[in-house]
């Protein structure tokens, strides 16, 4: 007996002790990687990390100086500069919009049980994949050349990304959907599109707004950037007042304002919306409203 | 009376509900009617290129062949899409130009052109043309009838679209293209020994050193610069949000409640986990661009600062939730801090954290791309400049499907090994 105890006890010391080597392997692989991959991405860079870490505060500085000498034009770069900010913000609602609105019927189509034509799935799960796969940046600059900048290729290109990105996460929701109501619907003669709306879209409707929340959040910092390679909205007036440089950095000073002010009043909005959505009205979110 | 009050009741909520059912969708509509206007969609007519929609969609399929003859001493020479990578060695030519005192180009169906100081061209089915480039113009002698609309003919210039191809003629120039389908000399450019040899003879050749080198250099494709720039597109994700976590995890301790009683303490590093995902990529990467200039260190110190906030938050509220009782149970057999945090705390949190940072991982892929369009690195750096020249849209095409591959596999990736650590079997099976 007292053998058996021995045995069970130097087995699992054996084992432990090929865990711990197995993860101190692992763990040096991955130091390795990290400390090899920066010593990569430094060598590759224009410029170096020890001279670059010395300026990193320089443009900064020069901008905030600059804004605060000049800080009684702030609030006339605001009011310049607010229809550039509604434009982005525009772009990113619209987006997700008309994205979440046809993400609604490609995860019908996607979802197993659901879609009316079940060969059918496998191929708009592709799609959604390339849809989701492709960055908007390159969808936004072909676009450009093709329909002149402005806004409308950008939120075509947000759009496209965003049927992707909802249509998978739509369709896992679908997923746990009870197929009850849609039987109930069924046995009564009720059309697909019906059964749909009526049976699943009622069930589902919380976690799609949540989700179509996230999205606009996340959307509000692709319309920016889209902006910045041509497509209009803040981000092109912020390349504009920092490449023409020498006296507009307090112009973009006030961009860079405005667009965090509305990305973080964004964030916290949609934050409480969302905790409201999935815990129901009584939940009260402690930290998001602080 | 009851009944007659909830009847009364149910009403106005069906009512009130009826409302909120056709209202959502009505304001719905109005905003986009708005937008509608407000992005000028009306006068997108206007502004939409047709002429670069078939450049673009010729381009991803097709490249052409350029013939060009100087008009004032005769010479010849012939590169692929006109580019100098392209060019035939002076005296060699693709064999459907014949090279001689009267250069002929057959453009295939039928269409020849020869060159020298009299250019003809037959067209089948409509004739002869004939022109004479010199000081006093392009003297074009065409067949009788009216010009048809694919001839655009001047004193000074000439230009026929056919099917075959195109020519262009001027006083000092005499220039034809035909076109192919393919990408050009994706393989090997004109220079390789082993451009003409097809893929059994390559084979058969035995040299794959020899091959691979001059596949891999080719100076019109750029594979191996293409494949660093992936490389350094991917090392922009993996460095941006490993560096990232390593640094969020111990701030995320501060951040959470049940691990950092002390208040003000909590409050700054939440704040500073709300400034750092506020401030977002773009202002992060144009001031780090400043500093660092452009390249893969930039993109991953972006990544790296927008994340650091995202994770921040994710962690410490992963480490909100997580259970006491491995806690307590530890420290009633007298394990010290440390001990605790590393038996109690960190095998609760590891799938939650792991899981999160994974799948960062694989979105933070994308980021790269696009922070390299910003600043300049990686694949998204060659996909800006192909873009910009408006012309090598099959570039843009190869890039384009580099990048979904890629994405794709990251993607694979992140699942695999979430699903590899996390549940700790083999995921695929």
């Amino acid at each position: 007996m007292a053998e058996t105890v021995l045995d069970i006890r130097t087995d699992y010391v054996a084992a432990m002790r090929q865990k711990r080597v197995l993860n101190m392997l692992l763990l040096i692989i991955f130091v390795a990687l990290m400390v090899a991959g920066f010593a990569t991405a430094g060598a590759r860079n224009a410029g170096g990390f020890r001279d670059g870490w010395r300026n990193v505060l320089d443009f900064p500085g020069d901008v905030i100086s600059e804004a605060i000498s000049r800080a009684h034009l702030l609030p006339g770069y605001f009011v310049k500069y607010l229809p550039s900010l509604i434009e982005t913000i525009n772009i990113a609602a619209a987006a997700t919009l008309l994205g979440a609105v046809l993400a609604l019927f490609a995860a019908l189509l996607a979802t197993r049980g659901l879609a009316p034509m079940t060969w059918l799935v496998g191929p708009v799960r592709r799609v959604l994949d390339i849809l989701r796969a492709v960055p908007e940046i390159v969808i936004a600059l072909i676009l450009i050349f093709l329909l002149g900048g402005g806004p409308v290729p950008a939120m075509i290109a947000i759009c496209l990304h965003t049927i992707g990105a909802l249509g998978k996460l739509f369709s896992e929701v679908n997923e746990n959907a009870s197929l009850k109501p849609v039987e109930g619907l069924a046995s009564v003669g009720a059309s697909w599109l019906q059964r749909m709306m009526l049976g699943v879209v009622p069930q589902v409707a919380p976690n799609y707004l949540s989700y179509a929340l996230l999205r606009f959040e996340i959307n509000i910092r692709a319309s920016a950037i889209l902006g910045f390679v041509g497509a209009g909205g803040i981000g092109y007036d912020l390349r504009n007042t920092m490449s023409w440089g020498q006296g507009k950095f307090d112009e973009a000073a006030a961009i860079f304002l405005l667009l965090f002010g509305a990305i973080v009043i964004v964030d916290q909005l949609s934050s409480y919306a969302r905790n409201r959505l999935t815990h129901g009205k009584a939940y009260k979110d402690k930290g998001a409203l602080l | 009376m009851t009944t007659a009050t909830l009847t009364l009741q149910a009403d106005r909520l069906i009512a009130r509900k009826k409302l909120t059912a056709l209202a959502a969708p009505a304001l719905i509509a109005a905003y986009l009617i708005y937008v509608f206007f407000a992005f000028d969609v009306p006068g997108l007519r206007d502004r939409v290129s047709l002429d670069n929609m078939n450049t673009l969609l010729r381009d991803i399929y097709s490249y052409k062949t350029h013939v060009t003859q100087d008009n004032r001493n005769g010479e010849i020479s012939i590169a692929i899409e006109g580019e100098r990578k392209g060019a035939y060695p002076q005296g060699e030519s693709p064999d459907w130009v014949t090279l001689g005192t009267a250069s002929t180009v057959d453009l295939g169906e039928g269409h020849i052109v020869t060159l020298g100081d009299t250019v003809r061209y037959d067209i089948p089915g409509y004739g002869t043309i004939t022109a004479v480039p010199g000081r006093t113009g392009v003297n074009a002698q065409l067949p009788s009838g009216a010009v048809p609309d694919w001839i655009n003919a001047s004193k000074n210039r000439m230009a026929i679209t056919t099917d075959a191809g195109r020519v262009t003629i001027t006083r000092n120039r005499t220039e034809i293209f035909r076109y192919f389908t393919g990408w050009e000399l994706f393989f090997f450019t004109l220079d390789s020994k082993f451009h003409d040899l097809s893929l059994t003879q390559l084979i058969a050749s035995g040299e794959y050193g020899a091959i691979w080198s001059d596949f891999w250099n080719n100076r019109m494709w750029r594979h191996a610069d293409v494949a660093w720039a992936l490389v350094e597109t991917v090392l922009m994700a993996f460095l941006g949000t490993f560096g990232a976590a390593i640094i969020a995890l111990p701030m995320g301790f501060l951040a959470a409640r049940n691990f950092t009683p002390l208040g003000s303490l909590r409050f700054a590093a939440r704040r500073i986990f709300d400034f750092l995902r506020g401030v977002d990529g773009l202002i992060w990467t144009i001031v780090l661009s400043r500093a660092f200039g452009p390249g893969p260190l930039t993109g991953s110190l972006a990544i790296m600062l927008t994340d650091t906030g995202t994770f921040g938050k994710i962690f410490s509220e992963a480490l909100e939730n997580v259970d006491d009782k491995q806690i307590e149970g530890l420290t009633s057999t007298g394990a010290k801090p440390l001990q605790r945090y590393r038996f109690g705390v960190i095998p609760q949190i590891t799938p939650v954290l792991l899981s999160q940072v994974l799948y960062y991982l694989e979105s933070n892929t994308r980021s790269a791309t696009i922070i390299g369009a910003i600043t300049g690195g990686g694949i998204g750096l060659l996909l800006t400049q192909a873009i910009i020249t408006q012309k090598d849209w099959e570039e843009v095409t190869y890039y384009i499907v580099l990048i979904i591959l890629m994405v794709m596999v990251m993607d694979s990736l992140s699942g695999w090994l979430r699903r590899r650590l996390i549940t700790g079997s083999g995921g695929a099976d």
